[in-house]
């Protein structure tokens, strides 16, 4: 059990601070501290090209499709120095932690080929095609459909069907969809991973205004929509697996970067408090406290789970890590407000538009909430890792 | 950077496990609490000489293991599934850490091999009337020569054949060593029966020799490193209740159904197991990153200490509630966890004293809670 690094990989700390400095501070000075997911998407995604070029966009990935091979120790470094250094929040998130490991351990070679260098180079964005209005928790409820057809270019998939809470869909080239595929198929029968173009008419992207104000989700239409019958991940019907596969990579190494965002926020709480007095109140310090013992064990478990990762079984921390994480935060945003006071329910200009602390106060509600409620990860943790009897299932099913 | 046990940590971890799976049973626990010492002399014996858990801390040039914080975890996690009582923590970590820190050569050469190796006890008495631990509160004197002072809740003092104690000398706290004989100590019938309180008075008592080093710091450390291996200690005692309710939930039928299928229930015990697994990543971050960055021990200290308080307080009351009417009795082993829980919560300070260091740690000036 060792938590310090080598001398070889503080050279490599150095090497990323360094590059993050001189881009942050030079071409990419405007979009510094960005943390909105929306805000700026342009610029970002040519943020996105520039990590791409110079080999930082995906280092975990092997270096033929653009990765550079790096170890866990460097994973945690380059997530420490991107944090530290402010850069924007990843446009590229949704490929380079979730559709690109998928395509990697599950897909082929060629849509390895095809996909991952384009993913690692900023070039194509992607967004995630797993919820329905009626496929929430009971993800396994997935209605949309694909069917082959031939179509002037060779047999192609059409589908038909309607996805929700697609974040990021507007600005992205790519989406992975889980669809049926199997007429008649029920639950996690019948399923296919689909890949699919977003620049097409069969697709119809409408922005859904949250409680922040901001829309980072998205309702997405298929009507009609195609892609290439090779377009689909592992084997037709086999797309349960594949989804859940990519579920796992959500405890990945983006933790560590996320765990840095938060660590800025409990600063900027500090700062504040400090600031207007709050910082005198012996409740309020008590709850900066927790904060902090929060954010060493977020730390802690995410590196338990990740030096684990290679183990293959699920380790403890692997089971509570979203809920303890989305617990945590949503009860930064509630401690924010309350250092912050009534300054905190006032907006700067004449638009509903919060600062940072304010929107991740409204935010955080939404951290308890997607990829798996709280309450569904009680069951997940109940059921999965404690080996408790499974709830009966209702038969209501449609 | 790897954050996961070594080859070697999983032979101790293994050990460890064995060891206490075998000898701490339930009739164990409670044979050795109906005992005259309120320890079961033949497993401290194998305990401390055999296997050597006295002196996992102390250095090997003194007879110890000269291990570090994370495998001294490893076994008191071990040790906490149990609830074992023995004179561990106050001889193997109190003591002789402070014996280590002020002690001098001759001391340290005279008195860590016996106690690492379990020929001999001792006990660290620093806590006076307020009852609070650290260098700051000690209210004891040291006068012309003579120690004057009632040291309360002092861990392991019957067994003591040596008394550690902290007295004031003008502005100074000073280490001095009592002999067991000279002092008056008094067992308390405690809450947790697992370990008592004592308290030790010392009426103008010659002290047999005085540790030269400073008083304050050997304390500071001793406590602090005492905070972790409690904390260690207090996860595994948690994930103890954790198994034998999740054992039980499985098996209970009511309704025709097992209550573990409930969700009411089911979920209690998945927030059990969250906080369990928050107190093993508070307890082995702390460990190493004290043993590799000796000056991050007082947060790190506190950062454990807090967590697994929190922890076990939370998974023994729901062993309680879980169990139902069974989980009241004196027959059933739940109120042991539960009073294990309540005392350890307050040992070596309260969660709000210890969240308070943090803020301070945190960069909050202000006035810090006295």
């Amino acid at each position: 059990m060792k938590l310090g690094f080598t001398p070889e990989q503080e050279a490599f700390r150095g090497e990323v601070a360094a590059w993050l400095e001189e881009q942050l501070s030079g071409p990419f000075a405007h979009i510094r501290g960005i943390t909105s997911q929306t805000a700026m998407a342009e610029e970002r995604h040519a943020w996105e090209r520039a990590l791409g070029a110079a080999g930082w966009s995906a280092i975990g990935w092997p270096a033929r499709y653009g990765g550079r091979d790096a170890d866990l120790a460097q994973q945690v470094i380059f997530a420490e120095e991107y944090a530290r250094a402010r850069a924007p929040g990843r446009l590229g998130h949704m490929g380079v932690e979730l559709a690109g490991p998928t395509i990697l351990h599950f897909g082929d070679d060629a849509q390895r080929q095809r996909f991952l260098p384009k993913i690692s180079a900023g070039e194509e964005m992607w967004c995630q095609g797993y919820s329905e209005p009626g496929a929430g928790s009971d993800l396994a409820n997935v209605r949309t459909k694909a069917r082959l057809e031939s179509g002037p270019d060779g047999r192609r998939w059409v589908i038909e069907g309607q996805k929700i809470w697609t974040s990021l869909a507007q600005f992205a080239q790519w989406c992975f969809v889980i669809c049926r595929t199997e007429e008649g198929s029920r639950g996690r029968e019948g399923l296919s991973y689909l890949l699919v173009p977003m620049d097409q008419p069969g697709i119809d992207v409408r922005p859904i205004r949250q409680m922040t104000g901001e829309a980072d989700f998205n309702e997405t239409f298929f009507d009609g929509a195609v892609t290439a019958e090779e377009n689909v991940v592992g084997a037709p019907g086999d797309g349960w697996r594949v989804a859940m596969g990519t579920l796992a990579f959500e405890r990945g190494v983006s933790t560590l970067a996320q765990q840095m965002q938060f660590r800025n926020e409990l600063a900027q709480i500090v700062d504040a408090a400090k600031a207007n007095g709050a910082a005198q109140d012996p409740l309020i310090r008590q709850r900066l406290a927790k904060a902090w013992r929060g954010l060493q064990i977020m730390r802690a478990s995410a590196l338990r789970m990740l030096s684990g990762a290679d183990s293959g079984a699920l380790s403890g921390p692997a089971f509570t890590y979203k809920i303890y994480w989305a617990t945590w935060h949503r009860e930064l945003g509630d401690l924010a407000m309350d250092v912050l006071g009534q300054s905190g329910e006032i907006a700067e200009g004449d638009d509903y538009a919060f600062d940072d602390l304010q929107r991740m106060y409204l935010f955080s509600r939404a951290d308890t909430i997607y990829a798996g409620t709280n309450q569904i990860q009680r069951n997940l943790i109940a059921e999965r890792a404690l080996g408790l009897p499974k709830e009966p299932r209702g038969t209501g099913q449609q | 950077m790897q954050f996961e046990f070594t080859e070697e940590q999983r032979l101790i971890q293994n050990m460890a496990s064995e060891f206490f799976r075998d000898r701490g049973s339930s009739e164990a626990l409670r044979a050795a609490l109906e005992s005259e010492r309120g320890y079961d002399a033949d497993i401290w014996r194998q305990m401390a000489q055999e296997l050597g858990f006295a002196g996992l801390t102390v250095s090997d040039a003194y007879g110890g293991q000269g291990l570090g914080l994370v495998e001294a975890a490893i076994v008191y996690e071990q040790m906490g599934r149990t609830l074992l009582p023995s004179p561990m923590l106050g001889t193997g970590v109190l003591a002789a850490t402070a014996i280590e820190h002020a002690g001098s050569e001759t001391q340290k050469r005279e008195w860590l091999p016996q106690l690492a190796g379990g020929n001999r006890c001792a006990a660290l008495a620093v806590c006076g009337r307020g009852g609070a631990h650290g260098s700051a509160r000690v209210d004891a004197v040291l006068e012309d020569g003579r120690v004057h002072g009632t040291y309360r809740f002092v861990l392991d003092a019957q067994a003591a054949d040596l008394i550690i104690a902290a007295a004031r000398r003008q502005d100074e706290v000073m280490l001095v060593a009592l002999p067991r004989d000279g002092v008056e100590v008094e067992r308390h019938v405690s809450l947790d029966l697992t370990r008592p309180h004592h308290t030790v008075r010392v009426r103008g008592v010659e002290p047999r020799w005085e540790l030269p080093g400073s008083g304050a710091a050997a304390l500071d450390v001793a406590i602090q490193r005492a905070c972790i291996l409690l904390a260690a200690e207090q996860t595994g005692a948690a994930a103890e209740a954790l198994d034998r309710t999740v054992a039980y939930a499985r098996e209970r039928v009511q309704f025709g159904r097992a209550i573990g299928s409930f969700q009411a229930v089911k979920h209690r015990l998945a927030d059990m197991m969250i906080q369990v697994e928050a107190a093993i990543s508070a307890v082995y971050f702390a460990a190493c990153s004290a043993d590799e960055a000796p000056a991050t021990l007082p947060q790190m200290a506190s950062l454990a200490k807090v967590q697994a308080t929190e922890t076990l307080t939370f998974c023994a009351a729901n062993m309680v509630q879980l169990h139902g009417g069974i989980g009241f009795t004196w027959e059933h082993d739940a109120h042991y966890f539960f009073k294990r829980a309540r005392a350890s919560a307050t040992l070596f300070g309260s969660v709000a004293e210890h969240q308070e260091r943090l803020a301070v740690h945190m960069g909050l000036e202000g006035e810090a809670v006295s």
